[in-house]
């Protein structure tokens, strides 16, 4: 019943969309960490209109549906006459959304610093900014390595939204397979393990992050 | 000339004052001390010695430079513009009863970090004063150590070392030793000790009566955000003239913490809890 010899083929097919899918997710995940730290950072500084923005942006990206999000990057952008491949409507998509998710991660962080920690660094003469530099960011990133992960891990599994707008990821290589050959349950399979590999690279990475490059304190 | 002059100094938290029109001045090398209940305000006249507070109104003179703009009773206070108020603040150390030190930087680089990003200082140059500062204090043992794996004695010493890496006019002190356990206590009054030998002008606030009556130069009994009474620490601690400073020293001597039979750390949330409401 089970095909395993159809898996095999399939493979190399499989780890074309699984490369598509790993491009498309570094990209993203750089895009939307630039993005989560810059409006993470806006959201506590002291400046009402640099909130005002960032609340806002993460209140659309929280309360709409990724879908919904790609599709109109996909669909709708078109229509003002900018024309975005998959891949790139990908990576903005994903990039845009991940990042008003980092933003909260990264603005729960930085609140959740002792308040002493910026008054001594104030109290030696130092600027709101160098102590958010010196002092502030370097212990907010250990602190957030954690739930960041997990918002990666997320992000990279979301690609598979892009198989919706024909995106050669793995999702969609799948479904290609899947239409040639009516095999869905071996396919679908094989699809999964390899998203279960990638991630398990992701968390490994991670772990080491948090334990080798980022002393104990 | 005095070094320290406030004047009118009044603070309040919401519909809180706590502080009342106050004065002090402090002459240089003069070691001051700062005694009173919680919510008394001792901890706030230092936060706003120190701009971390920003007063309501009333002037704050050091060594003849006036920290914003406050002038005479009626006068809200301006505070100075971002930078110039970085400058002035980094001529007054304040070490805090929590420690703070930077978590995530050895014993070293905090007290090395001030000189090297405030003041510009080579990364060299700024390591070899730093080190020398923490042998001068005991610590030479302890420079590659972070925060966390010190005890709550080094911690603090390191904190001292930190605002000395400053070179201070004038040191501050919110009660020390009381986030301590009691045996560690000793340590930091002898670094205190030896730091007041030196000739460092100190506020100190405290209830270590003993290192009060040795090293301090003059006491002030606060209560209410006023200044009750002040003398030489031998005749305030022996021979109160107020009712409240006789009542308070004997509650202290009684049970060894003012007002919060609790210990330090009901006290520390009391006192906090009025004074950082901001």
């Amino acid at each position: 019943m089970f095909d395993f010899a159809l898996i095999l083929e399939s493979v190399p097919f499989l780890a074309r969309g699984a490369v598509y899918t790993v491009e498309v997710s570094v990209l993203a995940i750089v895009f939307g960490l630039v993005l989560g730290w810059i409006l993470g950072l806006a959201a506590v500084s002291g400046v009402g209109w640099l909130r005002a923005i960032t609340w806002a942006y993460v209140q659309f990206i929280r309360g709409t549906p990724l879908l919904v999000q790609i599709f109109l990057i996909y669909f709708g952008l078109p229509a003002f006459g900018i024309d975005v491949p998959a891949f790139w409507s990908g990576v903005i998509a994903l990039g845009l959304n991940s990042g008003g998710f980092q933003a909260e991660i990264v603005r729960a962080g930085i609140e959740s610093i002792d308040r002493g920690q910026t008054e001594a660094a104030r109290s030696i003469g130092m600027s709101a900014f160098q102590a958010l530099v010196f002092i502030l960011v370097p212990q907010t990133i250990r602190r957030v390595i954690p739930p960041l992960t997990n918002e990666l891990i997320t992000l990279t599994k979301s690609s598979s939204l892009l198989s919706a707008i024909a995106a050669l990821e793995l999702t969609h290589a799948g479904q290609l397979i899947i239409a040639r050959t009516f095999a869905p349950f071996e396919i679908y399979a094989a699809v999964a393990v390899m998203y279960l590999i990638l991630i398990a690279i992701l968390s490994r990475g991670s772990a080491l992050l948090e334990r080798r490059v980022f002393v104990n304190y | 000339m005095a070094i320290l002059q406030v004047e009118h100094l009044s603070k309040s938290f919401g519909t809180t004052a706590v502080l009342h029109d106050l004065a002090l001045s402090v002459e240089k090398g003069e070691i001051l001390i700062v005694i009173g209940p919680s919510g008394s305000g001792k901890t706030t006249l230092l936060r706003c010695i120190h701009c971390l507070e920003h007063p309501d109104r009333g002037t704050i003179v050091l060594d003849g430079v006036p920290f914003g703009s406050g002038d005479g009773p009626g006068r809200a206070w301006r505070p100075d513009p971002p930078r110039v108020l970085d400058a002035k603040r980094r001529r007054v150390g304040f070490v805090f009863q929590r420690f703070n030190l930077f978590a995530n930087l050895t014993a070293l680089d905090n007290v090395s970090i001030g000189p090297r990003r405030v003041l510009g200082l080579p990364a060299a140059e700024a390591r070899a004063r730093a080190a020398a500062l923490l042998s001068r204090l005991g610590l030479a043992e302890h420079a590659a150590k972070l925060p966390s794996q010190l005890s709550g004695g080094q911690q603090q010493r390191v904190a001292i070392a930190r605002a000395l890496s400053m070179d201070p006019l004038l040191m501050l002190f919110d009660e020390p030793t009381s986030a301590l356990d009691p045996e560690l206590v000793d340590e930091v009054l002898q670094t205190m000790r030896e730091l007041a030998r030196s000739g460092m002008t100190m506020i100190v606030v405290t209830h270590e009566l003993d290192f009060a009556r040795e090293v301090g130069d003059r006491v002030l009994f606060m209560d209410g955000g006023r200044v009750v009474e002040s003398g030489r620490p031998a005749e305030v601690f022996s021979q109160p003239r107020e009712e409240r400073t006789r009542m308070f020293l004997r509650r202290l001597l009684r049970t060894g913490a003012p007002h919060h039979p609790t210990g330090h750390e009901a006290a520390h949330k009391i006192d906090t809890g009025a004074d950082r409401r901001a």
